[in-house]
């Protein structure tokens, strides 16, 4: 099977997921007793064609499953309608959304660069000190609630001055050269990366360490090492390889971890991102951005799942599509 | 007794590995001690729930003294907050009243209580002579004690997550035995659905669920309903898993006995199919607890988890979300090393429980 008919059949295998998502979403939503005009009637700068436009476009006066359809169609043409403030939904998600993929991203990166190496050292030093190191500090990195973390960092920058306090730019970015710009954003990255990374890291680096010690014990390995091969090709060629495989399906989940977890840090360091745009727009009950959002929410999640498997297809010729 | 304990743990070699594992029965005893605390939560708490002194609004914790000024050991005594305004820095500070000493006392009789709830009682831990005050972690915004409301805020804080598995585990596993032993068109249509409901990040949909409660429940109502909230988003993923065992489970032979010895298909999954999942559920229940307390806390501490005046660890934790309060009133967070050390002790006994029940894992051991 080629690669290609591996991508088409997972989308497809996706697609009624999707339905049942928006399914869900729009009915949990509209059967709440909130009236999704009643904030943008209160807005007074929201003119009355506009209201009446939102009215037609959501099918209000029509039954439940006729709303649905409509909001579906608009919702593929990328008609998400307007928010409560006045804006376009689908350009403030495109903004936000892009900040979060730059975040998730980051923390991915960071995680697996440290992840990986920690779990390999902890598995080869197998019920050695670092090992039950390892241990102690990674339960201690899950047990952390992240808002909680997040708080205790800004303290910290707040305290020496060395990170910004919220936000992705500095008020002065505009008017920055590229390269300070780009530092500029690092620099505002660092903080919601690091609680982010702390808390995925410990699953990260067990199940590597867990996995490799399992391929260690397998009998391949075995016998490349009665072969005489270098313990070190034996580990780097045969078993590294082997290991990392099952981490690839994680990826998926990682990512799905990381939209949710990621909520709590944006709103604690003010970051952006589409986590803080959700919660401000329920808080609100902004129902036009809420329900883009957590369709926009899902769909990443499901693509992420998606190129998981397609980049597990691409290390590992065995799998199939279940 | 002793030889009928040691019998015991001899017939439960799990049992007995688990006792015999330092960390986790420290994280044990450590949880017990917790658990205790809000149990008792009015006998241990020096003011009600609906105290507030308004005169002392973040005033810091009270200083408990043992040796006085002649350097003499003595009875533990407390000095009680005068609020000053310094005209010169502008601010409100908090003095101590050197004037008159107050002793702690203790099973000092205080505000009246029901005992576990089931015979009145006005006993307290500790309490202070007659116009003493004691805030034994400072005082809130509206001048109610720290150190009691986290006993009160614990009682939601540390049984929500159990409360909420007691849903989701009965309905993933029933769920995922439906699944696994009908196959076919039921299968694919229920496992898309539990699909559906993990592809929505689930953060994402516990807040907008928690923000579509209705306002002007009572706080009985919206406990109930967070409860149901967590709960609904925790199935899925245990569902699927159990499905996935289902499945291999319904080829053994005796699940064919039974099918031909005519026993109906609910008996069959829930009285043999079922059985068969016990180890991992004991595993994913012991590793989900803290999961459930994290998100409690996360909603209350949003806004949208459990409503003041009520307390719970993540709402008492919205005070922190200022930055004076955090640089200068460090005891409001007291909350978040609770939570920390309540969910670090869970994660480590479920550590334990799965390396004794799956020896295979090589998590962690």
């Amino acid at each position: 099977m080629s690669i290609w008919v591996f991508i088409f059949k997972r989308i497809m295998q996706s697609l009624p997921i999707l339905v049942m998502v928006s399914i869900i979403s729009f009915f949990l939503i509209r059967l709440s007793p909130v009236d999704p005009l009643a904030e943008l009637k209160l807005n007074p700068s929201i003119s009355k064609e506009t209201l009446e436009h939102e009215k037609q476009r959501l099918g209000l006066d029509k039954p439940v499953y006729v709303q649905y359809v409509c909001w579906a169609k608009n919702f593929i043409k990328g008609d998400m309608g307007i928010s409560v403030t006045g804006e376009k939904v689908s350009s403030k998600i495109k903004e936000r959304l892009f900040n979060t993929l730059l975040l998730s991203f980051s923390v991915l990166f960071w995680t697996w660069a440290i992840g990986i190496p920690i779990g390999v050292i902890a598995a080869l030093n197998y019920r050695s000190i670092y090992d039950r190191l390892l241990t102690l500090f990674s339960s201690i990195g899950m047990a952390i609630p992240s808002f909680f973390f997040a708080i205790l960092l800004l303290i910290f920058a707040q305290k020496t001055g060395w990170f910004p306090i919220g936000g992705l730019t500095s008020s002065s970015f505009y008017s920055m050269t590229i390269l300070e710009k780009f530092l500029d954003v690092l620099h505002h990255l660092f903080l919601p990366t690091l609680v982010l990374t702390t808390i995925s890291l410990a699953g990260l680096s067990r199940q590597m360490r867990a996995n490799l010690l399992d391929v260690l014990d397998s009998d391949y390995v075995k016998f490349a090492r009665a072969r005489g091969l270098m313990e070190n090709k034996v580990i780097i060629k045969h078993a590294l390889r082997n290991a990392i495989n099952p981490l690839v399906t994680l990826l998926g989940f990682e990512f799905a971890g990381l939209l949710s977890g990621a909520a709590l840090t944006e709103y604690v360091f003010q970051y952006p991102g589409l986590g803080r745009l959700i919660l401000e727009a329920v808080l609100k009950s902004d129902i036009n951005l809420v329900m883009a959002s957590l369709m926009i929410g899902s769909f990443m999640l499901v693509l992420g799942n998606i190129l998981a498997d397609i980049l597990l297809k691409l290390t590992d010729p065995r799998v199939k599509v279940g | 007794m002793i030889k009928l304990f040691d019998g015991f743990l001899n017939n439960h070699p799990e049992l007995k590995r688990f006792l015999k594992d330092k960390i986790s029965i420290t994280a044990l005893i450590v949880l017990i001690v917790l658990y205790a605390a809000i149990l008792f939560a009015d006998f241990f708490a020096v003011y009600d729930k609906d105290y507030s002194n308004r005169k002392l609004s973040y005033a810091p914790p009270s200083n408990v003294y043992f040796i006085d000024k002649d350097g003499k050991l003595t009875k533990p005594y407390t000095y009680n907050w005068i609020r000053e305004f310094n005209k010169d820095t502008l601010n409100i500070e908090y003095k101590q009243d050197r004037s008159q000493k107050h002793y702690l006392k203790f099973f000092k009789k205080g505000f009246e209580y029901k005992f576990l709830g089931l015979f009145r009682c006005s006993r307290h831990f500790v309490g202070v002579d007659n116009g003493g005050e004691l805030y034994l972690l400072g005082l809130d915004i509206n001048g109610r004690d720290n150190f009691s409301r986290i006993l009160y805020g614990g009682q939601i804080s540390l049984t929500i997550g159990f409360l909420a598995l007691f849903i989701s585990f009965p309905i993933g596993l029933l769920y995922g035995g439906i699944s696994g032993y009908l196959g076919g068109a039921v299968d694919m249509l229920m496992m898309r659905f539990a699909e559906a409901i993990m592809s929505i990040p689930s953060f994402y949909l516990l807040i907008i669920l928690a923000a579509i409660l209705p306002s002007g429940m009572t706080s009985a109502q919206r406990f109930a309903l967070i409860t149901v909230i967590l709960a609904f988003i925790g199935w899925a993923g245990f569902a699927r898993v159990v499905r996935g065992m289902v499945l291999s489970i319904k080829t053994q032979d005796y699940v064919k006995a039974a099918v031909v010895s005519g026993c109906s298909r609910a008996r069959i999954i829930i009285k043999h199919i079922l059985p068969q999942t016990s180890s991992y559920v004991i595993i994913a229940v012991a590793l989900s607890i803290p999961s459930y307390i994290l998100a409690e806390s996360g909603l209350s501490f949003l806004g949208l988890g459990i409503q003041q005046p009520d307390a719970s660890w993540g709402n008492m934790l919205k005070e922190a979300q200022e930055f004076a309060n955090i640089v200068y009133r460090p005891w409001l967070l007291t909350p978040g090393f609770l939570i920390f050390i309540a969910v670090l002790s869970y994660n480590l006994i479920g550590d334990t429980i799965r390396d004794i029940l799956d020896p295979k894992s090589k998590i962690t051991g």
